[in-house]
């Protein structure tokens, strides 16, 4: 296992540049998983770890050693890619021990360890087989296999549950950190899905246009967010924004949402009394805002507002609610007795609550 | 709308169709399978039954000799030992053209496509403008350049010339290729500790099979049946198969010995047609399945 830094690292390609100075360290053991939508970099940074794409600009730092200038081969690493990029004139054995044949590991060592390998992923009965006879979750594993075998100081995925369909992918999923908790080993993975990122990481780098949006753990991330990209990014339903006005009289301040619409906000912190008077948004998780009596009826301010539409996903429901001209997503009891067009009294949670910048999309604290 | 899924009234068959299409197709077969019965026929019969009967007549009196006379014996412009000495002289040429030419398209496609450098593309455009210039054109310079070099009027000279010319095209077929060949195996070779050749020798040409077929088949009829190149480099003793075929035919002493010459032609032909038959098998599908998704 080995730590992992990225130093300011840029890449162009001709006048494009799609990395723009990115730093992130990464401790050893931890789970780093980069996020962001299509063309945001993510795969690039991953391929300059590697050592398959040449680095424009700053250093990449595996335990210590800054490795820009060495072979993919000898950064120890390992990498699983969302194809597999198995070997089709091998077997899963010979897919497996390729990389300590190429470096002359005896043959008793390898066999030995990929039975070992074999057996973690429970795919010792399939070693003769040739990839195109198995399934897709059965060469996941074995590309899983390839990696682990290698011991490397640092594991690369590569979007590697994407090609799985939806059961798998979970199962999978739990698997990976199964194997994370239990190896301690030091994994950067690719993905553009919020629930992974959520789900695996230790800390997540949220990423947009070649740059990092935030760093951070997925509690952090998900609660704290430090722009309303990555606000909207991580979390499904999405965060609410909900537009309006701050105002403020005495010891009260409150939300001006419209005409008609408006709730208590309580005590400002410094930097968001600077808003008072002017437009702001307000960030509220869909749980953040609940119909529960107890809730309602007690301190926490109260928003009122009418029903559009009521979505029963099983352990809650979901319901869009109209504001002041505006909408907002509430997660809501599964039993709610609401229906679309009834208006209702919904409790706003001030702690969940975070503000941000309208103009610049930057958090306000 | 339900109707608009059945088969159109035109596609639509009666019961003599496959009379008609098979009857065509068998009729047309015939047409084109008549010259080569006609020359098995003659190459079997005696000289003394052709000269007398008709030219499609089944023999009366089958023999071998010919096939005998035209391998060991017969006369090849002033020698008479048969048309063996020239076989083998297509056979090396063939082979080792053959196997140089696939084996370097194979390394430049691989560097085509997986190794890309400043200017790989127009290289390539350059070696494909290759495949359109005709071989007569380059007749006076090459015979030049192969004086030069030493190797004019020698098998090697011959197979200098196939392997250049056949670059272009086996290169041409190993690049389109090796462009669908997924670009993650390289970089998973790469991180296993894979580097230039063996990334080549392990994972490109073990997956290679189905292109190398083609390429095969490709290179070893063109090289096997030139007549030109061979007629033009080549003297005497080293002449290759097609070239000595003409001397045999084209004999002006003697009685025309019809049933030799069919019987030359016939071994002349063997080898392509035999690449064919065996070729064809391995000429299959479907080999990448598997290397990426599903």
């Amino acid at each position: 296992m080995a730590s992992l830094e990225i130093i300011n690292i840029k890449k162009r390609f001709g006048d494009v540049e799609v990395l723009k100075g990115i730093d992130i360290a990464v401790e050893a053991g931890e789970f780093l998983v980069l996020v962001g939508p299509s063309g945001c970099g993510k795969s690039t940074l991953l391929n300059m770890i590697a050592g398959l794409d040449t680095v424009t600009e700053g250093d990449i730092v595996i335990g210590g050693k800054r490795v820009n200038d060495l072979h993919p081969s000898e950064r120890d690493i390992a990498m699983v890619f969302q194809s597999y990029a198995l070997y089709p004139n091998m077997s899963v054995e010979g897919n497996i021990a390729f990389g300590m044949q190429m470096r002359k590991v005896p043959k008793e060592e390898r066999q030995r360890a990929v039975q070992e390998a074999a057996k973690v992923l429970q795919i010792d009965h399939l070693l003769q087989r040739r990839p195109a006879q198995l399934s897709g979750g059965q060469r996941q594993r074995v590309a899983m296999g390839r990696a682990l075998v290698r011991k490397p100081r640092i594991f690369l995925f590569d979007e590697p549950l994407s090609n799985l369909d939806a059961q798998l992918r979970v199962d999978m999923r739990t698997e990976i950190k199964k194997l994370h908790q239990r190896l301690g080993a030091t994994i950067v993975y690719v993905t553009h899905d919020q629930i992974e990122a959520m789900t695996l990481a230790t800390r997540i780098a949220v990423m947009r246009n070649g740059e990092l949006q935030q760093l951070g753990t997925p509690a952090e991330i998900y609660s704290q967010p430090s722009n309303t990209f990555v606000a909207g990014f991580m979390g499904s339903p999405r965060m609410n924004l909900l537009p309006g006005v701050l105002r403020s009289e005495g010891d009260g301040a409150w939300l001006e949402v419209g005409a008609d619409a408006r709730f208590s906000v309580g005590a400002l912190p410094r930097a968001v009394s600077a808003y008072v008077g002017k437009e702001i948004l307000a960030g509220l998780r869909p749980e953040a805002i609940s119909d529960n009596a107890d809730a309602v009826n007690g301190n926490r301010p109260v928003i009122e507002a009418t029903v559009e539409v009521t979505e029963p996903t099983g352990p809650d429901t979901l319901a869009l609610l109209a504001v002041g001209g505006c909408e907002l997503t509430a997660r809501l009891r599964p039993d709610t007795s609401l229906k679309p067009g009834d208006r209702g009294r919904f409790a706003v949670d001030l702690a969940k609550m975070v503000w941000f910048d309208p103009g610049s999309g930057a958090r306000v604290r | 709308m339900a109707q608009t899924w059945d088969t159109p009234q035109a596609m639509r068959r009666s019961r003599w169709t496959p009379f008609v299409i098979y009857g065509l197709l068998g009729f047309f077969a015939l047409v084109y399978l008549l010259p080569l019965v006609v020359m098995l026929l003659t190459s079997f019969k005696p000289l003394t039954e052709i000269y007398s009967g008709s030219i499609i007549a089944w023999p009366q009196q089958w023999t071998v000799d010919p096939w005998i006379r035209a391998w060991g014996s017969t006369c090849v412009g002033l020698s008479c030992n048969g048309i063996k000495g020239y076989f083998w002289n297509s056979t090396k040429m063939t082979v080792l053209a053959v196997i140089i030419s696939t084996g370097v398209g194979m390394l430049n496609g691989y560097v085509l496509t997986k190794w890309r450098f400043k200017g790989s593309n127009v290289l390539f455009g350059l070696i494909l403008f290759g495949c359109f210039i005709p071989f007569q054109i380059v007749l006076i310079p090459m015979a030049h350049l192969l004086g030069k070099m030493g190797i004019a009027s020698s098998t090697t000279g011959l197979v200098f010339v196939h392997v250049v010319y056949g670059l272009c095209f086996t290169t041409l077929y190993f690049r389109n290729y090796y462009m669908a060949f997924p670009d993650e195996l390289i970089k998973s070779a790469m991180i296993d500790g894979a580097r230039f050749f063996s990334i080549f020798l392990r994972i490109l040409v073990p997956n290679s099979l189905p292109i190398v077929v083609v390429t095969v088949i490709w290179q070893f009829t063109n090289i096997w049946n030139d007549f030109l190149f061979g007629a033009s480099f080549s003297t005497g003793e080293s002449a290759p198969m097609t070239v000595a075929l003409n001397n045999v035919v084209n004999t002006s002493t003697g009685e025309r010995e019809y049933n030799v010459h069919m019987a030359a032609a016939m071994i002349a032909a063997l080898p392509t047609l035999l690449v064919y038959i065996f070729g064809g098998r391995y000429f299959v599908r479907g080999l990448m399945a598997g290397s990426v998704k599903g």
